[in-house]
């Protein structure tokens, strides 16, 4: 067997043997096209519509290449025209700069609208609850300000209500991310962004960081629980009731770099996450923070309480921002 | 004062791992080689006079293309440890810190140290004799340039063995490049080799302008100038707008480091947003940097090799001045998922996606080169082909990605891992390949072996998409990149596993191709004619290899493809000879200053890494003698005397 003639038989099996891999897929494992909130939906058709949009100039464009390929090749008694010197042609060029112009142009209507559709909560009938996410060295730890809980590596939440995720970090960056509810955001320090994300149904969604944070980032795994919403409060109540409350120790022991089980605690300290937000805060965001932080549950406790670590705070005087509302 | 070495002997070497053994004395044994062959055969001399102190351009090309392939090998190890680990579930080859340091430096050397090494070496190859000239611009800035990479270079892939590698990503975001999270050399390492060679590669953009704004042969005008020069002035322009930001990037980074500054620290009022945007300012512009150049290569191969004149040479041109421009405006979509504000997102959606609408017109541009053509299916014209579909589909994944409120599903995942060695394999190595088909026989007087070369071809071709295709399916599992571990809940394992072996396919094709060279250097066909592929520029018109001087006369050029249509002319009979007079040609002299200044800053480099700042003051110091005895030096060219002209012609074959 020649070389030639060996390869193209090892490239059919080698296609053969990558096509049935690939078509066994789309099974629910592929979790990016299984969305399950409107949110994901939304993502979900956009990368539908995408992939059509480039799918109209990728396949021709194969198509055209294998043909001319084919048509023009360099073999004794070839019929096809030869025209060394034909180079230009305006109509033809106008025509292939409009093309990508004019998909360009779809792709950026769709984008643009989807853009600001996900700033807003997706469901306007029902109001959010909020939780808030702060990245540590590599776990995820989640604060529940209106029921005044608090989890570790493990997210439980009512489904069919949109929540708003406040999301930041008091370690290297990392990213949030639930792909079956939605597209992620960053955790970093000194910041709080916001992500809303929402379970249609009852289930189990895997949760991930993909921002690569040091040696145990590989193990920033969690997953998310969605309940009924009676369910779900009566989950807070048992919480409420069987596990221990979060001290300021019990925190400084969590953000030591490590890998740690699951935790769960019946309360927090009162504002800590506003504390790590403002602990790296320096006019970022700070304004965003404050304004939108909900009214914190659990017992008002002086200023006296504020997180003791040793990173120094500063806060400069940013032009619109507003220290007194960080002292509760 | 024994236990004292001995503490000292453990942190500064890396110790523990039988792969880093392994490395230990292979490096060892390769060097006691070299200084073993070079002593024997009394070549110290012929090293020092011919290659270390030369400022002929083809041979620095051919310095940075040696260099570059190595970086090739030691960049795709890299990748197929890698690989290995990710095969299958909870696999225990690689522990995360050994892993976190390998995909660090794989992705840093790939780009930095492979893929502009190999981009600079063919610049070197090929501008001036597409142009007509005797040399680049500053041929001593050019000698400088490249020593400046490859001590770079050296400093970083050191800290394998010295000291420990970089492990915070190729692009070491803050705050984990800071003490508090990479303590130890690692960073240094990763700053100082990189602002070295960054240094060498801005020195190079500017030469390279100058040499192609100034150097080209009479009459040849920019509307006449070949594409592939045209590509390396668009990709220079870039050069030149972006690494200063990668200088300042890296110097503000180290004094973080160094000095305790709080430019990007969490607390102190830094801020490590702002080293992203710092360092996508350079860094989305350098991926524009490397595979434009690619996009000049296939222009000059695609209508060579179908017998055609270029199509659509203006909008070619366009295209990758508009890409110079555009890519600018594009760096924050590498962090749509920062939580900014909504036009924002926008706008840096859409100027991404407008990077797509040239670089499209230009795919259709080289298919109606190739339309009413002859295509003969030699190795650079097999890599364009297979360049194609390649890169439209790597294209089209990246408009996808820009898509804003899609990406927030695929950034950092699989997805985009597949989608970015799509377009710099597809676009930038294929392309540096082919170009190095097509311009070998002028460098070294010979062709590449065919049958060797279609081997290495192929396994390369068909292990590509074995290996990346089935990322983007991980991608949409949620497989996010830098994973060193996973467990078998996931699913993912099957598609690893497959990707796996096609990573290991591509090393097959390296391997052909290494093959093929070694090979090629006793039996390759020999280039006796100077113009092997019945070229169309000006580099074709003189023998093979190229004489030292380039061109014995300086050529007038008339038309666009001015060999072409000479040879048009000879063979219709309308050719009239122009009476050629050989003239003394003016040449720069040889100099060692700007390998020794190199090594000079590798002083300053390996001092600042480890704290020593006696060292990196002594290396300073070296540094100003050098350019103060070269402020001194008046003496710095000579003229070739016409007989010397003739004789080499004539050694060549050619009567002038």
């Amino acid at each position: 067997m020649s070389g030639g003639k060996m390869l193209r038989h090892i490239q059919f099996w080698i296609l053969a043997v990558l096509g049935t891999v690939l078509l066994t897929g789309c099974g629910s494992e592929y979790l990016v096209l299984n969305p399950k909130g409107p949110v994901a939906e939304t993502q979900y058709n956009l990368i539908i519509i995408s992939t059509i949009l480039v799918a109209v100039i990728i396949v021709p464009v194969i198509a055209l290449t294998a043909f001319i390929v084919y048509r023009y090749r360099d073999t004794p008694g070839n019929k096809a025209s030869y025209k060394p010197e034909w180079a230009h042609s305006t109509t033809l060029e106008v025509i292939w700069w409009i093309i990508p112009i004019v998909i360009v142009a779809l792709l950026g209507y769709f984008t643009v609208r989807d853009v600001y559709v996900l700033k807003e909560n997706p469901n306007k009938e029902v109001a959010p609850m909020t939780i808030q996410v702060t990245a540590l060295d590599w776990k995820w730890m989640f604060t529940y300000p209106e029921q005044n809980i608090a989890t570790v590596n493990h997210l439980e939440i009512p489904a069919g209500v949109p929540i708003r995720f406040q999301v930041s970090a008091d370690a290297p960056m990392n990213s949030f991310w639930v792909p079956e509810l939605g597209g992620q955001i960053y955790a970093m320090a000194g910041m709080a962004t916001e992500l809303y994300l929402q379970a249609d149904e009852p289930g189990t969604f895997a949760g991930f960081s993909s921002n690569f944070s040091g040696e145990g980032f590989a193990k920033m795994q969690f997953d998310v629980v969605a309940k009924p919403k009676d369910e779900f409060d009566k989950w807070v109540k048992e919480v409420k009731g069987t596990t221990p409350a979060m001290t300021k120790a019990d925190y400084e022991e969590l953000r030591k770099p490590g890998v740690t089980d699951k935790f769960t605690y019946s309360a927090f300290p009162e504002g800590m996450f506003e504390e790590i937000v403002a602990k790296y805060g320096h006019g970022h965001d700070m304004d965003y923070v404050m304004e939108k932080m909900p009214a914190p549950a659990g017992d008002k406790s002086s200023s006296e309480t504020s997180l003791n670590t040793q990173h120094k705070t500063e806060s400069h005087n940013m032009p619109g921002m507003n220290h007194s509302s960080m002292n509760h | 004062m024994w236990e004292n070495i001995k503490d000292f002997a453990s942190t500064f070497f890396v110790t523990g791992d039988p792969l880093i053994y392994g490395a230990d004395v292979s490096i060892v044994l390769t060097i006691i080689a070299i200084l073993f062959v070079l002593t024997k055969y009394k070549k110290w001399g012929w090293l020092w006079r011919e290659w270390l102190t030369t400022v002929d351009h083809k041979r620095i090309g051919i310095m940075y293309l040696i260099a570059s392939l190595l970086m090739l090998f030691r960049g795709g190890v890299d990748a197929l440890l890698m690989r290995v680990q990710l095969a299958f579930p909870n696999v225990e080859f690689l522990h995360s810190d050994h892993y976190n340091a390998i995909f660090t430096t794989h992705g840093t050397i790939m780009i930095l140290f492979m893929a502009m090494p190999m981009m600079f070496a063919l610049f070197n190859m090929v501008v001036p004799l597409q142009l007509g000239a005797r040399d680049v611009a500053y041929p001593f800035l050019n000698a400088l340039s490249f020593w400046l990479f490859m001590l770079g270079a050296m400093l970083f892939n050191l800290s394998f063995v010295i000291g420990g590698s970089p492990d915070a990503g190729w692009l070491s975001y803050p705050p984990l490049s800071q003490n508090e999270f990479s303590p130890g050399p690692g960073q240094n390492f990763y700053i100082w080799g990189i602002q070295i060679s960054g240094i060498g590669s801005l020195a190079t953009g500017i030469n390279f302008i100058v040499t192609i704004l100034k150097m080209r042969a009479p009459g040849m005008k920019l509307s006449k100038m070949p594409l592939f020069s045209w590509s390396v002035l668009s990709s220079c322009i870039m050069i030149i707008f972006a690494f200063p930001i990668l200088t300042v990037t890296l110097a503000l980074l180290f004094l973080d480091r160094f000095a305790g500054a709080h430019f990007f620290t969490m607390d102190g009022g830094g801020n490590p947003m702002m080293y992203l945007n710092l360092i996508w300012m350079w860094g989305h512009p350098e991926v524009y940097i490397v595979v434009v150049p690619a996009f000049g290569i296939f222009s000059e191969i695609v209508a060579t090799f179908s017998r055609k004149k270029i199509f659509g040479y203006k909008s070619m041109v366009w295209a990758m001045m508009i890409i110079a421009v555009v890519s600018f405006f594009t760096w924050a979509h590498h962090f749509f998922t920062m939580g900014t504000s909504a036009s924002v997102i926008a706008f840096f959606a859409i100027s991404t996606m407008i990077v797509g609408i040239p670089t499209g017109v230009k795919v259709f541009n080289w298919l109606f080169t190739m339309y009413r053509g002859r295509i003969s299916f030699k190795q650079p014209m097999l890599w364009t082909i297979a360049f194609i579909p390649c890169f439209v589909i790597g294209g089209a994944t990246g408009v996808m990605l820009a898509v804003a409120p899609a990406d927030y599903q695929y950034h950092n995942s699989y997805f985009l891992v597949a989608h970015f060695h799509q377009v710099l394999i597809g676009g930038v190595v294929f392309g540096y390949l082919a170009g190095i088909y097509y311009w070998w026989p002028k460098l070294f007087g010979f062709k590449l072996d065919e049958k060797l070369g279609k081997w290495g071809f192929w396994f390369w071709n068909i292990g590509f998409y074995v290996c990346f295709m089935p990322q983007y399916a991980l991608g949409f599992m949620g497989m996010t990149r830098r994973y060193y571990t996973y467990g078998w809940d996931r699913g993912w394992a099957d598609l690893n596993l497959v990707s796996t072996v096609g990573a290991f396919m591509m090393g097959i094709g390296f391997i052909f191709q290494v093959w093929q060279i070694a090979y090629s250097i006793k039996h390759g066909e020999r280039d006796t004619t100077g113009d092997p592929w019945n070229g169309r520029t000006l580099e074709w018109s003189i023998p093979s290899p190229a004489p030292f001087y380039n061109f014995a006369v300086v050529p007038q050029v008339k038309e666009m493809d001015d060999w072409w249509e000479t040879k048009e002319a000879k063979a219709n009979g309308t050719y009239k000879e122009q009476p050629a007079k050989l003239e003394p040609i003016h040449m720069p002299k040889n100099s060692g200053i700007p390998f020794i200044m190199a090594n000079f800053w590798f002083l300053v480099g390996f001092g600042f890494t480890f704290g020593w700042v006696w060292m990196a003051v002594i290396g300073f110091i070296g540094v100003f003698a050098c350019m103060w005895a070269r402020s001194f030096q008046y003496d710095t060219d000579y003229y070739v005397p016409v007989e010397e002209v003739r004789r080499t012609e004539a050694s060549l074959g050619r009567v002038v």
